[in-house]
């Protein structure tokens, strides 16, 4: 029996087209594709750009609920199997509209989920942005983040003929690994169901003095 | 079924004019607003609670008693009373009161209040949001019904011998509502204690109102309350109405742009795609409400909120002229259309009184027949 294909999401906080978080996002999806063939499995990819979403991010922000598109694009990344989260890096830490994305998801929808954390830049110098600001925020919602975590700078995109630098390749190879490892060995994800009920008389016998 | 308004009582500026009124003039507006709603034949008047700024009732007992006094028929109700942060006790007696004052036109609306600061302000903590709503209401429900209470629990000083005056009229509590708009432990507890589920409607999309209110449904009859069906549901709606619907979208549209709960979000042809919004004619008032029945079911009460995000007073006046006119009489009439009997009317104080009678004689043929 063949197993079905996993559920794949790349979240993409790239503004500008084209855009080299997207690609970074691209290259991190199409590695994983590559590593869990491996094991004979293989993924359906799904890219959920934010720039669509920007506005719809903005009115859920105020009004409290999400629009169509939107909920859309949640159910998606809180259903999949995984999940790749890019973003540039923009004053020192992920952009505003990343973080706005995964502030309007329920803390508690990406619980164990297997993540790799990606983020693109213009100097390698704020690599480590994926340490202290996107690492913390998964940790948070309690997602389980792969060990690599892939910064790519301008110049990762060409080479300087330093072999000590030009890695981009090896670090994307070695982050698809590490998910597609968490792939294949997790259970697949499920829905969980939305109004789970706690019988009454067990929240009051909850608030009765010992 | 009932038919009403419900109003935050928010102090806002009138975006078109630039002109904010004073807290005197936004409680007058209020109570002109309540007597105006007897006037067109609404059933149901019902006010917010707040403590802070730019909202004024702080106080809804006394608001409701001065209409209670000027007014005939209107039922008298809260969107909501903060079961979390008013002492029980307060409201037990507070509540009774009214209903004696009003001669029993009087409904209360449990809420847990949306407004951070104001549990620390009454000694209370947020983090307890759920549970001070279940103890407090299980303290209210008890002291509404028997006339000496003992009790102690986790939030409030304990009780020894207390009797909360005066008692109920004709010894019958008013009718309860538990409103939530995404809290299921809420809808829980309505179903629980048979209690009526009220769910706000106006600021998400229908499958969210749908679901909660299915839940409560559920748990209804789990309860041994009655079926599903039989189970007291209202909604609340938000319309904005003139004769011709182009006026409506141009008139409301500078109210909606800057309200203080959406404005400055989505568009006004967005929310209203979305929400249960209706900006337009009194037909499409019409249609629009009359599909709330196909996600909550048959139901019970209907309230509209007509008199935030600055709208004046005047055209208040004028949309609740237009309700109780042109929309109302229509829903009355096309609600009752398929109808099933056995699905009953919203609780009012002369059928809770005629049940607990008929309740009693039961009991003394049961006793006769023995």
């Amino acid at each position: 029996m063949t197993a079905a294909p996993l559920k794949l999401v790349v979240v993409s906080a790239g503004l500008s087209t084209p855009s080299s978080t997207r690609l970074l996002g691209d290259r991190l999806a199409e590695a994983v594709r590559r590593a869990v063939a491996d094991g004979g499995r293989t993924v359906d990819v799904r890219v959920v750009e934010l720039r669509d979403l920007a506005v719809d991010i903005a009115n859920n922000m105020v009004t409290g609920f999400p629009g169509r598109a939107l909920a859309e694009a949640v159910a998606a990344v809180t259903g999949a199997d995984g999940l790749i989260a890019v973003t540039p890096v923009f004053s020192a830490s992920y952009s505003g509209l990343f973080k706005s994305f995964f502030d309007v998801i329920d803390n508690d929808a990406l619980s164990g989920k297997p993540v790799l954390i990606a983020a693109t830049g213009g100097t390698a110098r704020h690599s480590l942005a994926l340490e202290h600001a996107l690492r913390p925020l998964f940790a948070f919602l309690r997602a389980v983040v792969v060990p690599t975590a892939v910064y790519a700078a301008s110049e990762d995109w060409g080479g300087s003929g330093d072999a000590l630098t030009d890695t981009l390749p090896t670090r994307v190879a070695r982050a698809a690994g590490e998910l597609a490892a968490l792939l294949v060995t997790r259970p697949s994800a499920t829905v969980t169901a939305v109004d789970t009920v706690v019988p009454f008389e067990q929240q009051l016998a909850a608030l009765r003095p010992e | 079924m009932q038919f009403g308004i419900f109003t935050v009582g928010d102090v806002t500026m009138d975006p078109t004019t630039g002109r904010t009124p004073t807290e005197h003039e936004r409680i007058k507006a209020m109570t002109a607003i309540a007597l105006k709603a007897e006037e067109v034949g609404l059933d149901v008047f019902a006010t917010g609670e707040h403590h802070n700024p730019p909202f004024v009732p702080s106080s809804p007992t006394t608001m409701l008693g001065w209409i209670a006094a000027r007014t005939e028929r209107l039922v008298l109700s809260t969107s909501t009373t903060l079961i979390t942060t008013n002492d029980p006790v307060k409201i037990a007696e507070d509540f009774a009161m009214l209903q004696h004052l009003a001669g029993g036109r009087v409904d209360v609306m449990m809420g847990r209040g949306n407004t951070g600061p104001v549990y620390p302000w009454f000694g209370q903590d947020i983090r307890q949001g759920i549970p001070l709503a279940i103890e407090n209401y299980a303290l209210l429900h008890r002291l509404w019904r028997e006339d000496v209470v003992d009790w102690s629990g986790r939030f409030r000083s304990p009780l020894q011998g207390f009797t909360s005056t005066p008692r109920p009229l004709d010894d019958v509590p008013p009718f309860v509502w538990h409103g939530s708009i995404r809290s299921p432990e809420i809808a829980e507890q309505a179903a629980y204690y048979g209690d009526g589920f009220f769910h706000n409607n106006i600021f998400w999309p229908a499958d969210h109102t749908k679901r909660m209110v299915e839940l409560y449904r559920t748990r209804y009859a789990h309860y041994g309350h009655g079926t599903p069906e039989q189970a007291i549901v209202g909604l609340g709606g938000q319309v904005f109405m003139r004769k011709n619907s182009q006026d409506a979208v141009r008139e409301f549209r500078p109210y909606f742009d800057n309200a203080p709960v959406y404005g400055h979000g989505p568009s006004m042809e967005d929310f209203t795609e979305q929400t249960p919004l209706t900006v337009g004619s009194p037909q499409q008032v019409i249609e629009k409400t009359l599909a709330f029945r196909e996600y909550a079911g048959d139901y019970q009460r209907q309230l509209f909120l007509m008199d935030h995000a600055g709208l004046p007073l005047k055209t208040v006046l004028e949309q609740l002229d237009l309700l109780g006119e042109e929309v109302v009489p229509v829903l009355r009439e096309e609600f009752a259309k398929g109808r099933p009997a056995d699905v009953p009317e919203a609780p009012t104080h002369a059928s809770l009184v005629a049940r607990r009678d008929a309740r009693a004689l039961e009991g003394k043929e049961k006793e006769a027949a023995k």
